[in-house]
């Protein structure tokens, strides 16, 4: 078991000072930072083999696509996926569901058809099937939350059925925290002959993912959140269904053959990665996968559960303080969503700013799950892997100042 | 950041605004209506204006959800702009707007502004100016709208 406190000197930016104040960064769920490892091997990218990838016969240009193929191996690996014809480098998560909705959704899903999603789902795995379902005449349907923001398993087999043809949900919530019973969701998505996705932008970075184990058809993520850099992400897919997928973007690299009135296509993954692939930021993503299968992704959950048990305990002693979502960390990510009396969000956000704490205040792109829960906005402590209690304390001290300051200013 | 620079956000009279916000009740039948909202934070302001004969305002009303600074602004706002002309309101506006991008008011304009002034120092905070601007966008929106129909 690693211990964050020796880790953080890896990460440069948490010695800075925000306000005069050491940076507390507990905005993770959001973006994030990034290790000097991976820093150093996008520096090395450039410095050292910059060329385009899949084009060249030149050695810099075939050393730039072969440590793109080694970052496709070690993310493959990671997720345990068969075989890396199933991964595919999108550029984050939202695009990975984008290709899902277009290349599949349009062509497989017609009138009256259903797909289905849980309430809690982030924008980026709602809106893009609001689309499919206004554009083919099917309806979009949703899995109710438990009163603590999970998928509530009792609508399974009512919301889900001989109509549906796809089921997509979010594996941890980004707004409760909650952790989705994803393997039963694709249990019944599958006996009825849905295909089933997984918006792993927040499990991913954060637990050990086995794609075979979950059995899931599609799987997005988002490299940014796993101490990656921004503009990298993937979709994982099965092979069997890919193969049968139209190309979601067409152009370069893509094709097989092309005439003046047609074309055919690339070999998996590449028929999904038209035009120069962002492959410094892919080879980043291998590093950071490096630096995290060195910390252990086992070992990772644990620090998560151990750092939330400790701020779910300090929040629970603040009486103003309401937490949304699951009361056991067992059971959510590492991340705390909140409500502090009648202090907004925002109010909050800029107070604790002031603290040098750095925490997330909005609506977190989940505005319909609020809107549902009667809230317009709320606070968001997410942590990582360099996080440690005594950062907990000083969010809880700036919490307390902020109440204060508050109270004495009505 | 300056302990004094968060009293100049969340001065007393911002506060109290929020806390207990003016003219929030609904004027179904005004001239001028419009919401407004901040995709980014999910802050509303509905915003009506009932006009006199003459076309100077006689009664304003918001209602909203959001921080401090973007609901007390809205309820400042309502005060302000009372027996004023439409061109008036516009006037304060754009005003108001010259304020938070950081520009000098001369006294006039101050004395203009009158009790919107005390919203200065959301300046400092950049982040929360498009807080502060709320309010305002949803007056220009309603007025743009009320003189769009009026043409046709
Ligand atoms: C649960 C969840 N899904 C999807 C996304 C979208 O990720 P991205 O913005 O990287 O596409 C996020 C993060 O913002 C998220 O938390």
């Amino acid at each position: 078991m690693f211990d964050p406190k020796d880790i953080r000197k890896d990460f440069p930016i948490l010695s800075r000072t925000v306000h005069g104040k050491p940076l507390v960064y507990l905005d993770n769920a959001a973006t994030s930072q990034k290790p000097r490892q991976v820093i150093q091997t996008l520096v090395d990218c450039y410095e050292l083999y910059n060329a385009n990838v899949h084009r060249g016969v030149h050695t810099i240009s075939v050393e730039a696509t072969e440590r793109m193929e080694e970052a496709r191996r070690k993310v493959s690996r990671f997720i345990n996926a068969p075989s890396t014809e199933g991964v595919i480098f999108v550029r984050n998560t939202t695009e990975a569901v984008n290709l899902v909705a277009n290349s599949w959704a349009m062509d497989n899903v017609g009138q009256g058809d259903e797909i289905v999603v849980s309430e809690v789902e982030h924008h980026s795995n709602l809106v893009p099937w609001q689309k499919v379902a206004h554009q083919k005449g099917a309806t979009l349907k949703l899995l109710p939350a438990t009163e603590d923001g999970r998928v509530d398993l009792s609508f399974l087999e009512s919301i889900i059925t001989q109509h549906t043809k796809l089921v997509s949900v979010v594996h941890i919530s980004n707004m409760t925290g909650a952790i989705n019973p994803v393997k039963e969701i694709g249990r019944r998505a599958h006996q009825v002959g849905a295909l089933f996705m997984v918006d792993g932008a927040q499990s991913v970075p954060h637990m050990p993912i086995d794609v075979c184990n979950l059995d899931c058809d599609f799987l997005a993520f988002s490299g940014h959140k796993m101490l990656a850099p921004p503009g990298i992400g993937v979709l994982f897919g099965k092979v069997s269904i890919l193969e049968k997928m139209e190309p979601f973007l067409r152009g370069g690299e893509m094709v097989r053959e092309v005439w003046y009135d047609h074309a055919t296509w690339n070999d998996l993954p590449n028929k999904f990665e038209a035009g120069t692939p962002n492959f410094t930021d892919a080879v980043a993503l291998g590093a950071a996968v490096d630096y995290l299968d060195g910390l252990g992704m086992d070992a990772v959950r644990q620090h998560e559960i151990d750092i939330t048990t400790y701020a779910l305990k300090a929040f629970a002693e603040l009486e103003e303080l309401d937490v949304i979502g699951p009361k056991e960390a067992q059971d959510r990510g590492g991340l705390v969503t909140f409500t502090a009396g009648d202090i907004h969000p925002h109010d909050l956000g800029t107070f604790l700013d002031s603290e040098g704490v750095a925490i997330r205040t909005g609506h977190h792109c989940v505005m319909p799950y609020h809107r549902k829960l009667g809230l317009v906005a709320t606070g968001r402590a997410s942590f990582y892997v360099y996080n440690t209690n005594e950062e907990i304390d000083t969010l809880i001290q700036a919490l307390k100042k902020a109440l204060a300051y508050f109270a004495h200013a009505s | 950041m300056l302990p004094n620079e968060l009293d100049d956000l969340y001065k007393d009279v911002i506060l109290d605004h929020y806390r207990s916000p003016r003219n929030t009740k609904r004027l179904e039948d005004a001239h001028v209506k419009a919401h407004g909202l901040n995709p980014f934070c999910g802050d509303e302001v509905d915003l009506q204006l009932l006009l006199n004969g003459d076309g100077t305002i006689k009664e304003v009303g918001f209602q909203g959800r959001g921080c401090s600074i973007s609901q007390a602004s809205a309820s400042m706002l309502t005060e302000e702009l009372k027996s004023k002309t439409l061109e008036e309101a516009e006037a304060l506006r754009k005003l108001f707007r010259r304020m938070m991008q950081g520009e000098k008011l001369t006294d006039a304009e101050l004395e203009f502004l009158g009790s919107l002034e005390v919203l200065e120092g959301v300046r400092k905070f950049p982040v929360r100016i498009k807080c502060a601007l709320l309010a305002f966008s949803t007056l220009e929106d309603g007025i743009t709208e009320y003189k769009r129909k009026k043409r046709s």
